[in-house]
């Protein structure tokens, strides 16, 4: 039985780490390759790219645009973020021998940042129910989502502080998925659960809005340099209407 | 003035409270859609009719064959051109941060004036078409569970409609986390319903008159000749001193492109007899082009980067016929963006000019340096009759620059107004800069048949402005763009203010100017009543002459009886 299920999940999990990987690498490809034919940052931007990677590294790291927006927002998403942050750094564990002395350290604030993170989630589900303006824009996919977060949450804190698992199958399960060798899972209803919302998280996001965190870097108002007096700024489509001498896309040979 | 339901503002703190959402509050069939004929010179399709009756307009009746499939061919075609509409389709994550930041919603309540929710007009399209969670969830009749709905005719009306309630003034994108700007929504969206028939009147109709004629208003060269003409006496009367306004003088240093507005509209023309006095006084040689007589580019209110591109081609065409070696813009906000951010990629390179200099230059990068260099007489008390606020209009604030270091847009014209003008005071934080709220006319709005959105939007800027003239006894407010001063001379006087408090902001400074060899108040009342009294002698003599003459000829008739 636990070999089966070792099997089951073994696959799931290597077709979720494809459609994740090929998925956003596509994506990424897409977002690279499609020109940004216009200089449109949002000013007063940086003028150099130096200052554009101290624009976009805020953004990532600090939200700055956000904190301006919305603290309540701001405090949630950074705590539900950073908490998550702190979850994966720990979860390292389970795939690594011998275990980095940084990711040791980290152990006991990953564990206890799984309350955090509930927290976080809980707060944003809350402001998608309560506030009207985010109730009218919310699909049910993205309660759905915040429901998928905070279930993966409770069971993984569940499993660190009431009902362990056999945690030393688990990490050779994973070992062995790295070295694509078969091994069992134990047959434990929370883990499963625990890891099989993981596989649906990990296939939906290539295809849902989970692709804010590739995309970020490529917002063309957030990621572009303000120098476009100093600098000719042209994509291949517009240049051809240029060498072709034509004023209309639909006229180019 | 016409009857609307006008918001009501406080004055308090000078911020509008977020109301709560009245779905449906601006539905509406929209603009006015244009006819084939402007479609037509667009490089549009034409193959539709137009409505009767002018309230079916925006109710899909103008829709060509086959719409739903070429308007999904359009958006595969600019999401593969831009990539700002493919990234900000598939990265919104619905956080909701922008909903409260639109002047549109706030002045509104309609939920659909919410940044995401505008967005979403067209996103929930692109997630059914284009992306596997909308057709897998499509096929199964729910696609509204992942954000996706079918394209059909009243998706169509609401693209009509919204995307005419937008002034693409990019605040949302400031305060959205990942930069999502709205405006490059909208402006995919109008291309988008250019190809399928719903095109709006207002801003095609103006770019064919500047295609044909040169400039928006449809004013032909004769014409302009002689409203510079006047304006040359009007400055000659005030000040005595000849400044001149020229216009195609070949060979000149500087080419000035201005909004066609300034060359008759108040209180854009102020500003031109401002431009005009400080080039005189600064002894730059300069030329207005009769061929380029417009600022503004609504190519890009609709999103056409080709019709953006053969406008912007216009000015190089012009600087090169008239040999100039720089390129100077006047007060207008959106032309500023499209000079400042895009001239160069579209009608450059630029290296036929003078590359001493910013191409383009905007014209208070040359007041302000010649202010702060006292080059220019200053009289500062002859705008002490004002306590002024500045208005940033949206686009300059948000999609363009002046001077080298960021944020000069927000400096520059602040240090004209207080070196020309003893009393300034700024609008509340949350209402300027680059979070400054659009006027509520910009981006293709400014037109009689959407009169209701436009005093609507203005309201988060009335409500900032009352606050001033309330509490800091604010009385006039001034302003760098012909569509801010158009848009709030009309509106303004909707939430309880004069029209004339509007002001350029080179008006101030053609106020406070005192030209070389110009003459004093007393000088010009001297001169005014010697040239009276001129008159009135030549007026004496004449009438004795033709006394003297009219008794000698009754003495010659008496005689020759
Ligand atoms: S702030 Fe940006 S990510 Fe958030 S809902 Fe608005 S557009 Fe979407
Ligand atoms: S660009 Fe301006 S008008 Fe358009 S949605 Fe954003 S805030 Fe509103």
């Amino acid at each position: 039985m636990q070999m089966t299920i070792g099997v089951i999940y073994a696959v799931l999990f290597w077709a979720a780490t494809l459609v994740l990987v090929l998925g956003v690498a596509n994506k990424i490809r897409i977002y690279a390759k499609v020109p940004a034919p216009l200089k449109i940052p949002t000013t007063p931007a940086p003028v150099t790219q130096g200052g554009v990677v101290i624009r976009m590294m805020q953004e990532v790291f600090l939200f700055k645009s956000l904190f301006r927006s919305d603290k309540l927002l701001w405090a949630l998403g950074f705590l539900f973020h950073y908490a998550m942050l702190l979850i994966v750094i720990r979860h390292f564990r389970y795939v690594q021998e011998p275990i980095w002395g940084f990711v040791q350290f980290m152990q006991p604030f990953g564990k206890y940042a799984g309350f955090l993170f509930i927290i976080g989630l809980l707060g944003l589900l809350a402001r998608r129910l309560f506030i009207d303006r985010v109730r009218y824009i919310s699909a049910p996919s993205d309660i759905a989502m915040l429901l998928l977060l905070i279930m993966i949450g409770i069971s993984g804190l569940l499993m660190s502080f009431v009902s362990h698992t056999d945690i030393v199958m688990v990490k050779a399960f994973f070992r062995g998925l790295i070295t694509f060798d078969w091994q069992p899972l134990p047959t434990d209803g929370l883990l499963l659960l625990h890891l099989g919302l993981v596989a649906i998280l990990m296939l939906i996001f290539p295809i849902s809005k989970l692709l804010h965190a590739p995309g970020i870097f490529f917002s063309p108002t957030r990621n572009q340099v303000d120098n476009p007096r100093e600098k000719r700024h042209v994509a291949p489509w517009a240049e051809e209407l240029e060498k072709q001498n034509k004023m209309f896309l639909d006229e180019l040979d | 003035m016409a009857d609307y339901d006008v918001p009501e503002i406080t004055g308090e703190d000078g911020i509008v409270d977020v109301p709560a959402l009245q779905p449906d509050a601006m539905k509406s069939h929209g603009p006015w859609v244009s006819k084939p004929e402007f479609q037509d010179a667009m490089h549009f399709p034409t193959d539709f009719n137009m409505p009767e009756d002018v309230s079916a307009y925006g109710n899909t009746d103008t829709l060509v064959e086959n719409w739903k499939e070429r308007a999904l061919d359009k958006m595969a075609d600019l999401k593969g051109r831009y990539r700002s509409l493919q990234v900000f389709l598939d990265i919104c994550v619905k956080c909701g941060a922008c909903t409260d930041k639109c002047h549109y919603y706030l002045g509104t309540t309609d939920p659909k004036n919410m940044p995401v929710a505008r967005q979403d007009l067209l996103r929930k399209v692109y997630r059914r078409y284009f992306t596997f969670a909308g057709k897998f969830f499509g096929k199964m009749g729910m696609p509204g569970f992942v954000g996706a709905a079918e394209l059909d005719e009243d998706v169509v009306k609401d693209w009509y409609n919204y995307y005419h309630q937008c002034s693409q003034c990019r605040r949302c994108s400031v305060f959205c986390p990942y930069g999502i700007d709205t405006a490059e929504i909208s402006m995919a969206a109008r291309e988008i319903l250019d190809h399928i028939g719903m095109g709006q009147k207002y801003c095609t109709e103006i770019m064919g008159k500047l295609n044909k004629i040169g400039n928006n208003l449809g004013l032909p060269e004769a014409a302009l000749a002689d409203t510079l003409e006047g304006l040359e006496e009007d400055i000659y009367d005030e000040t005595g001193v000849e400044v001149k306004l020229p216009l195609d003088k070949k060979g000149a240093e500087i080419l000035l492109i201005t909004p066609s507005a300034d060359f008759f509209a108040e209180p854009h023309v102020d500003g031109l007899m401002g431009y005009a006095k400080v080039f005189h006084e600064l002894g730059l040689d300069w030329t207005l082009s009769s061929y380029a007589s417009e600022g503004a580019n609504f190519g890009m209110f609709i999103g056409s980067y080709e019709n953006m591109r053969k406008i912007s081609l216009r000015i190089r065409k012009a600087a090169q016929d008239l040999g100039v070696k720089r390129i100077v813009f006047g007060e207008c906000g959106h032309a500023w963006r499209v000079a400042y951010s895009f001239l160069n990629t579209l009608a450059g390179p630029f290296d036929f000019l003078d590359q001493n200099y910013p191409i383009p230059q905007h014209v208070l990068e040359i007041t302000e340096p010649a202010l702060a260099a006292g080059k220019l007489n200053i009289d500062k008390s002859k705008n002490d009759d004002m306590v002024l606020t500045f208005h940033d209009s949206c686009n300059i604030a948000r999609g363009s620059r002046m001077g080298a270091k960021p944020g000069g847009q927000f400096d520059i014209p602040r240090n004209v107004i207080r070196a020309v003008c003893n009393n300034f005071v700024d609008m509340p934080a949350d209402t300027i800069h680059d979070a400054t709220f659009c006027c509520g006319g910009g981006g293709g709005i400014l037109t009689d048949d959407l009169m209701d959105i436009r005093i609507k939007g203005a309201q988060p800027r009335m409500e900032a402005l009352k606050h001033v003239t309330d509490k800091h006894q604010v009385t006039h407010m001034a302003a760098i763009c012909a569509i801010c001063k158009s848009q709030f001379t009309k509106v303004v006087p909707y939430y309880g203010f004069s029209m004339d408090m509007i002001v350029s902001v080179h008006q101030l400074v053609s106020n406070a100017i005192f030209l070389t060899g110009q003459l004093t108040e007393e000088e010009i009342e001297a001169k005014e009543a010697a040239e009276e009294a001129e008159w009135a002698a030549a007026r004496e003599k004449a009438a004795a002459e033709k006394a003297a003459k009219e008794s000698e000829e009754a003495e010659k008739e008496t005689s020759d009886k």
